[in-house]
């Protein structure tokens, strides 16, 4: 274990773990040549949990810039559809078409493929192997007191599946024939008939191939979460002892592990309707006046099989932004989390109630309307335990000595954004007004603040918070808190107008209105929309060079737990090495949220209760 | 020793992490074929639908799989027992019946197209190929298991230690699984058609 710093002042903490502590001969078994005893092992095929939570996040950032790249493409062509973008050809070559004038435009085609792009991408890569990879991965082992995953080989092969899936993902980006293009729902029988689109042949090839790994590498992941969890506990940590951190991740790998199977299903279908053809989700299609073989497909068939993962993948989105934020909250308020049961119990109840109103996707795909009553019901209950947990992070910063930190103000952000989105979600849970709402920028607007930026602002205050954990060293404040301001102000301003586009019921995935008279009104408004969102983007790059300059040239982090924060991750060393504690497992002694208990500002889990103290909940 | 036996020193609950993962995992495969299954009947209850009744072959090879997991139940408590021939015996016998069951499947599919119903004829029997095959492909994995634990049995000297009683254990509950999801998968396509 060359690589612990042993600080020569003995630490309270770790007097604390040597008393209380618990041994299990962890470090007289020998781990050196498996774990990072060379480059290759440390920073490549490594099975520690802390670099594989690197790996993931660094990764997800990668496809998050190409995916908020193309965003930008769209909307160029969404905001200023006249303009030459000949400026733009030599990185997208064919698919900038420039007519006789000299002016460039972006081929109708492409515009398809970066609207589905990027939905896959932020989708699945970034918010979810992006966001729960990195944090799960980083803080499971950490905050339960396990000296690793159940498994670290799984664990390593859930990121290289991931890696795999996304090379794959980016060779489809530079197929002659461009990616695929029917939407990231992948509807057929855009999906299923090659001939469909251009992108509908080699494109969606690559992509169901892609996203076949993807799910295996959440699988993967999913299984080692929960083992980790359930069986890998320190001494002393109860479930009701965990921190919410650990029961969103919890929660997250099983809604992944019951419903990306479903998606694999659905998957398999399209690629013997594509392939073999079977006619599952093909009903009976003409081309040019021909009839093709398939009979008696059924294409909302898929989108049930498609939402059934479709919906919890939301929640798998959101849940651990909402856990990370529960965390963040609660450690820069000084405050223990208000209502720390409720919260258990509603990431439980969301949790569960995201399995059973996947078909208020489908509201207009023919549904029989009494079913849909049966999923409006169900949908709008889920603002029961979305709004108690509002309630409680709001009752916890109220009252509270809040520092505001670049992390905390993300957290703040985050319950702002997911108040704004929510908000409009109960308009479009109800089947009666999704006939105006269906379909239009609302929808759009809807889903990118509620589950989009909203989880963003969580990955960003888990980043700021556990950024030294990660790499010993601070990210810059001050440039924190610019990221911060401009983010929370463009991504409104992106977002905001959108729900006027759609409540007057301009369509979303179109390639220009100019030849709608009614919608030209808005021509204003989406120059605007364009010219926030690549202001928005420009402070994201503030925020990936923070990132990058920090890992080398951050402030040092000087002492073990620089937050004051209770849990279990601050009293292991600054550069832990594998097994993360060097000496005994610390056990624990108390709940998550000892803040301004008993005059003392906070108390480390792994303190045992003192004489007359009783447990805070 | 690796990090993993390490690891399992301070587990908190009675079951091995290794074994709570594989159940995790079937819990997961059960969904896939949730998934096929829920497909199937929403799909019967659109109409156009061939009614057709199963080849016999399909019923035959029931028995075979059962066997198979039988036999292996029994290779297993003679490897606890400590009498060595029986447990090689019973686990090739596992084996072998398991190939058998992919080979007969194979003829149940031909069986299947002979009286008319190919794979695209209508999605009533496509669902029976893709359903049987998918599953076909989880006994692939099982066999490859079955296959490295006929290795350790005839190669490894016969000891009864944790970590090749952990192993067995893993290979005959996935076997165990795949086994009665074929039991399961065969009574709905009985029952439902």
């Amino acid at each position: 274990m060359a690589n612990v710093v042993t600080k020569p002042v003995v630490h309270e903490d770790d007097l604390l773990i040597e008393e209380y502590g618990y041994d299990d001969h962890f470090h007289e078994h020998h781990h050196g040549d498996k774990y990072q005893s060379n480059f290759i092992t440390t920073y490549i095929f490594s099975q520690d949990h802390k670099m594989i939570a690197k790996q993931f996040l660094i990764t997800g950032m990668f496809w998050a810039i190409i995916g908020a790249a193309m965003s930008l493409i769209f909307r160029l062509q969404l905001g200023f559809p006249e303009e030459n973008m000949a400026w733009i050809k030599p990185l997208l070559g064919k698919w900038i078409t420039v007519n006789d004038a000299g002016v460039g435009s972006l081929a109708p085609e492409f515009y398809y493929a970066l609207v589905t792009m990027h939905g896959t991408i932020l989708v699945f890569f970034v918010l979810t192997a992006g966001l729960s990879g990195t944090f799960s991965n980083l803080l499971i082992p950490l905050q339960v007191g396990a000296r690793d995953m159940a498994s670290p080989f799984l664990n390593m092969l859930s990121y290289w599946f991931f890696f795999l899936s996304g090379t794959i993902m980016f060779l489809s980006l530079f197929l002659n024939t461009g990616p695929f293009a029917g939407g990231w729902t992948a509807y057929p029988p855009l999906s299923a008939l090659p001939q469909a689109s251009s992108g509908s042949g080699a494109g969606m090839t690559l992509w169901l191939v892609s996203l076949v790994f993807f799910v295996v590498s959440v699988l993967l992941g999913g299984i080692n979460y929960i083992t980790t969890v359930l069986n890998l506990r320190t001494k002393g940590m109860t479930m009701w002892r965990m921190p919410l951190t650990i029961w969103a991740f919890f929660v997250t790998a099983i809604l992944g592990l019951l419903s990306f199977p479903v998606l694999v299903s659905a998957f398999l279908l399209v690629m013997f309707d594509r392939g073999l053809g079977t006619s599952f989700f093909l009903s009976e299609i003409f081309i040019g006046g021909q009839a093709l073989d398939h009979v008696g497909g059924s294409p909302v068939l898929y989108q049930h099989l498609f939402w059934f993962l479709g919906h919890p993948e939301v929640y798998i989105i959101i849940l651990p932004a909402m856990g990370l934020v529960s965390e963040v909250l609660s450690v820069h308020a000084r405050k223990p989390i208000f209502g720390y049961k409720a919260m258990v119990y509603s990431i439980l109840a969301i949790g569960f109630l995201s399995f059973i109103v996947w078909a208020h996707h489908m509201f207009m795909s023919g549904v029989n309307p009494f079913i849909s009553n049966f999923f409006v019901i169900f949908t709008l209950i889920i603002a029961v335990p979305s709004a108690v947990k509002v309630f409680n992070w709001i009752a916890t910063l109220y009252g509270g000595n809040i520092r505001f930190t670049a992390a905390s103000l993300y957290a703040i952000g985050f319950v702002s954004m997911f108040i704004s989105g929510g908000l409009t979600g109960i308009f479009l849970g109800n089947s009666a007004i999704d006939i105006q709402l269906h379909d239009t920028y609302f929808v759009v607007a809807h889903f990118h603040i509620v589950m989009g930026v909203a989880a963003f602002f969580g990955m960003f205050a888990g980043i700021y918070h556990w950024y030294p954990k990660m790499f010993g060293r601070f990210m810059n404040e001050t440039l924190g808190k610019i990221h911060f301001w401009g983010t929370i102000i463009g991504a409104y301003a992106v977002f905001w107008p959108m729900h006027y586009l759609g409540m007057a019921g301009v369509p979303r995935r179109y390639y220009r209105f100019d030849s709608f008279a009614a919608f030209g009104q808005f021509d204003a408004m989406n120059q605007f929309i364009t010219i926030a969102a690549i202001v928005t983007f420009g402070f994201q790059l503030l925020f990936v060079i923070n990132f990058f300059y920090s890992i080398w040239k951050g402030k040092k982090m000087t002492s073990r737990n620089p937050w004051g924060a209770t849990t279990l991750e601050w009293t292991t060393p600054i550069n832990a090495g594998h097994g993360n504690w060097p000496g005994k497992l610390p056990t624990v002694q108390r709940w998550a949220y000892d803040y301004g208990k008993d005059g003392q500002e906070f108390i480390p889990q792994i303190q045992p209760l003192g004489k007359d103290e009783k447990e805070s909940h | 020793m690796n990090a993993t036996v390490a690891m399992t020193d301070y587990r908190r609950n009675r079951i091995h992490p290794k074994k709570f993962a594989l159940l995790i995992a079937c819990a997961s495969i059960t969904m896939m074929f949730a998934a096929f299954t829920s497909a199937y009947v929403v799909r019967q209850a659109a109409g156009n639908w061939l009614e057709f009744r199963l080849p016999d072959l399909f019923y035959m090879n029931t028995g075979v799989i059962l066997l198979s997991s039988l036999s292996l139940h029994s290779s297993y408590l003679a490897f606890k027992r400590g009498n060595t021939r029986l447990y090689r015996l019973l686990l090739a016998g596992a084996l072998i019946l398991g190939l058998a069951f992919l080979a007969l499947q194979y003829q149940a599919w031909q069986a299947l197209a002979a009286i008319g119903v190919e794979l695209t004829t209508n999605p009533s029997g496509s669902f029976v190929y893709v359903i049987s095959g998918v599953h076909a492909a989880h006994i692939l994995g099982g066999i490859a298991v079955l296959i490295l634990a006929a290795l350790h049995a005839f190669v490894l000297p016969h000891r009864i230690t944790p970590t090749r009683k952990l192993r067995f254990e893993l290979t005959l509950i996935y076997w165990h699984f795949v086994d009665f999801l074929w039991v399961y998968l065969l009574l709905f396509f009985t029952f439902q058609s």
